[in-house]
């Protein structure tokens, strides 16, 4: 039995890295991925462009105006005459926030009254609009404090200037104390990366030989279909560890992120997730018969998969269905596990239940895969 | 291999769907022979030869090869087959070594029995020089050579051939049959399918497969002599013209075209051969001399399927020949 695994084995072995073509595609598509979501995928909020036309031209205003000079997160470019040119570069997208500090701003306040000021955020982007009027709800509270603070201090009290809020709250980030988005998707991007190579090489070579007729000259050979299916994966289990080591390694050397847990973890988690791909893989393979149609079949379940991840769009936010949805992605667990294994250092005592899940998703889409595999080929 | 009959078929019947590809078929096949299998394609050939190796189960009959049945032990009839099929499946970015290598393995053979019998092949096929060649590399003669030599790296007894020899130059195609006829002489039975007459000439017995069914079964000569028309062969000036004209003649069963003349069936040749001299010269076409020819394996082929199919054949005819 082994006799002939080993010969299928040393046969993909060749012509893997044989075809140009294909070692392209082990190395390129790997490192594009990695180096986008790198890079590119951030959802930290800097230097938001901000116009101010400022109506009441006093020492408060200019001292809210400061507020936001004064930090990262925004850049105040624009200073405008009126209520139209305003409007107007909210239209035309040079800025995202605009603010407008009403004429009787000051006089408001001196009078015991509240202040007003209109803030438009501009909402193309949803998201963005949610953190930068959060940002600028920031901005503004410890404005009101201040201008609190400096109204009890006039009046003389005991509390001499400081007015202290019933709560403080001072957030620490654990895990990544910076916020860095890469640190968090460079896991991610190692799971998607090991789907992708796993899953389309597995249901390729299977499919490439149904092509070229080889797959019948097997057939008529007395190999057991579990024997070929052992040989088509093997090789590809193989090599999916190695680019999980390629991504990895890059991860932690190029973009700095640093990985915490132990390498053992990450294998045992990065097979029991290749259970899921690889089988994936062969079940595509009994309904395709050409490769473009299993290249159909896999990106079909490429974007969903990586949707309901919880890699980009947190899981807490999606319909309530698709959050159940969510427990049958293998990668939803995977991706749990590389960013718990690089960030938190996180071993099996807190991994275990994903991998647990990953092996019996697993294992059912493995026995799918032989069942359909066994009367496709008989 | 306990009979003597290697290959025994009993109303085999294969059906997809309403279709009946291979429709209620019984042969037998002698060990040693060169057993072939006539007919145009999609007639049923190659359905057949899928079931008996394996690829296929029948829909109804049974079916024997080696001895073993090809429904329950099916697994076991394996070891003692070598199919060769019309695409040539080797995978062109191995090399010819490497491809035997992984069949001969495929096969268990192990590993000391696997160095002898790639060279042993090579050297058979008359590939040893080019064994570190990439198969893509090939022509697609020496590629047929290849495929034949991964077909019996595992010694089988029993050879299938499906229209092993389409699409390769009459040189090559020459060469292929050279190695059939050795391995026959070694005592390995070898079926073969096939649309070319030449080689249907080569074999020890023949079936004729139309349409799913058996028409005849015999010996190229025993085929031949159950033609019941008379072959008269001519050469005229315009063959296309000719054969129009000729068709049209009440006293002609069947007109073809014949390497560069025609040839034509009838039961009356006496009758015939005026009247086509008749037509000939009144549409100024050249006649010739008329002969009286032994039917061809061809022209018993036509006949036979026109037996079977009445009228309907003619159709078939005019592209079975080419």
């Amino acid at each position: 039995m082994w006799r002939r695994i080993r010969h299928i084995i040393i046969k993909e072995f060749i012509q893997v890295f044989r075809d140009k073509k294909l070692r392209f595609f082990l190395i390129v598509p790997p490192l594009v991925q990695l180096l986008t979501y790198g890079y590119v995928v951030n959802f930290d909020i800097k230097h938001v462009a901000v116009a101010v036309f400022d109506e009441s031209r006093t020492l408060e205003s200019r001292q809210l105006i400061d507020r936001f000079t004064s930090t990262d997160w925004f850049n105040v470019k624009y200073y405008v005459k009126s209520q139209k040119e305003l409007l107007h570069l909210v239209d035309r997208g040079d800025i995202t926030l605009a603010l407008w500090i009403q004429w009787d701003f000051a006089t408001r306040m001196r009078q015991g009254k509240s202040g007003r000021l209109q803030v438009i955020v501009d909402a193309t982007d949803s998201n963005a609009a949610l953190i930068v009027s959060r940002y600028a709800g920031t901005v503004i509270a410890d404005y009101n404090q201040l201008q609190l603070d400096r109204q009890l201090a006039r009046q003389g009290q005991e509390w001499a200037g400081q007015s202290g809020t019933p709560l403080d709250i001072e957030p620490r980030a654990w895990f990544n104390s910076n916020l860095i988005s890469r640190h968090s998707m460079v896991p991610g991007v190692i799971a998607m990366v090991v789907l992708l190579v796993s899953l389309m090489l597995t249901a390729l070579s299977v499919v490439r030989e149904k092509e070229i007729g080889t797959l019948e000259q097997i057939l008529v050979t007395p190999i057991r279909p579990i024997e070929l299916m052992l040989g088509k994966t093997i090789p590809f289990v193989i090599i999916s560890l190695l680019e999980v080591a390629m991504v990895t390694a890059l991860g932690i050397l190029w973009f700095e992120v640093p990985f915490r847990g132990s390498f053992l973890v990450l294998l045992l988690g990065t097979m029991a997730f290749l259970f899921n791909s690889v089988g994936l893989g062969l079940l595509i393979s009994t309904v395709s018969s050409t490769q473009q149609q299993a290249m159909m079949a896999g990106n079909l379940f490429l974007t969903p998969a990586i949707l309901l991840s919880g890699l980009i769009f947190p899981i807490a936010n999606m319909p309530v269905f698709f959050q159940y949805l969510t427990y049958l992605n293998p990668l939803m667990y995977f991706i749990i596990v590389t960013q718990g294994v690089f960030l938190k250092g996180a071993g099996l005592v807190l991994l275990w239940p994903q991998i647990t899940a990953m092996t019996v998703l697993g294992i059912g889409m493995l026995g799918l895969a032989v069942a359909r595999f066994k009367v496709h080929i008989a | 291999m306990t009979t003597e009959k290697a290959i025994v078929v009993k109303n085999l019947s294969r059906h997809f769907g309403d279709f009946k590809a291979v429709d209620d078929i019984s042969f037998e096949v002698h060990r040693g022979e060169i057993f072939g299998f006539l007919g145009p394609n999609g007639a049923g050939k190659s359905t057949t030869i899928r079931m008996l190796n394996g690829l296929l189960l029948p829909t109804s009959g049974e079916g024997r090869v080696g001895g073993f049945d090809i429904i329950r032990e099916n697994a076991r009839i394996k070891n003692h087959i070598g199919y060769m099929s019309q695409r040539f499946s080797l995978y062109e970015d191995l090399t010819a070594e490497e491809n035997l290598t992984f069949f001969g393995g495929v096969y268990g053979l192990d590993p000391a029995r696997l160095t002898g019998r790639i060279t042993e092949v090579l050297i058979l096929v008359g590939l040893e020089d080019r064994r570190h060649d990439l198969t893509r590399t090939l022509p697609l003669g020496l590629k047929q050579r290849l495929a034949l030599a991964s077909a019996i790296i595992h010694e089988p007894s029993i050879l299938f051939l499906d229209e092993a020899t389409s699409g390769v130059d009459p040189i090559s195609r020459r060469n292929f049959w050279d190695l059939i006829y050795a391995m026959a002489q070694e005592g390995r039975t070898i079926l073969v399918t096939t649309h070319y007459m030449e080689e249907a000439e080569f074999c020890d017995r023949l079936v004729l497969i139309y349409q799913g069914r058996i028409i005849a079964q015999g010996t190229p000569s025993e085929l031949k002599g159950e033609v019941k028309e008379t072959i008269l062969a001519l050469y005229p000036g315009n063959l296309d013209g000719a054969l129009d004209l000729i068709k049209k003649l009440p006293q002609v069963a069947e007109a073809a075209v014949f390497g560069d003349g025609l040839h034509i069936a009838t039961t009356r040749p006496e009758e015939t051969e005026p009247a086509i001299q008749e037509t000939l010269t009144a549409h100024h076409i050249a006649c010739g001399r008329i002969e009286r020819v032994r039917p061809s394996l061809e022209d018993a082929f036509i006949s036979l399927v026109q037996r079977a199919e009445g009228k309907e054949a003619v159709s078939y005819q005019q592209s079975a020949i080419s």
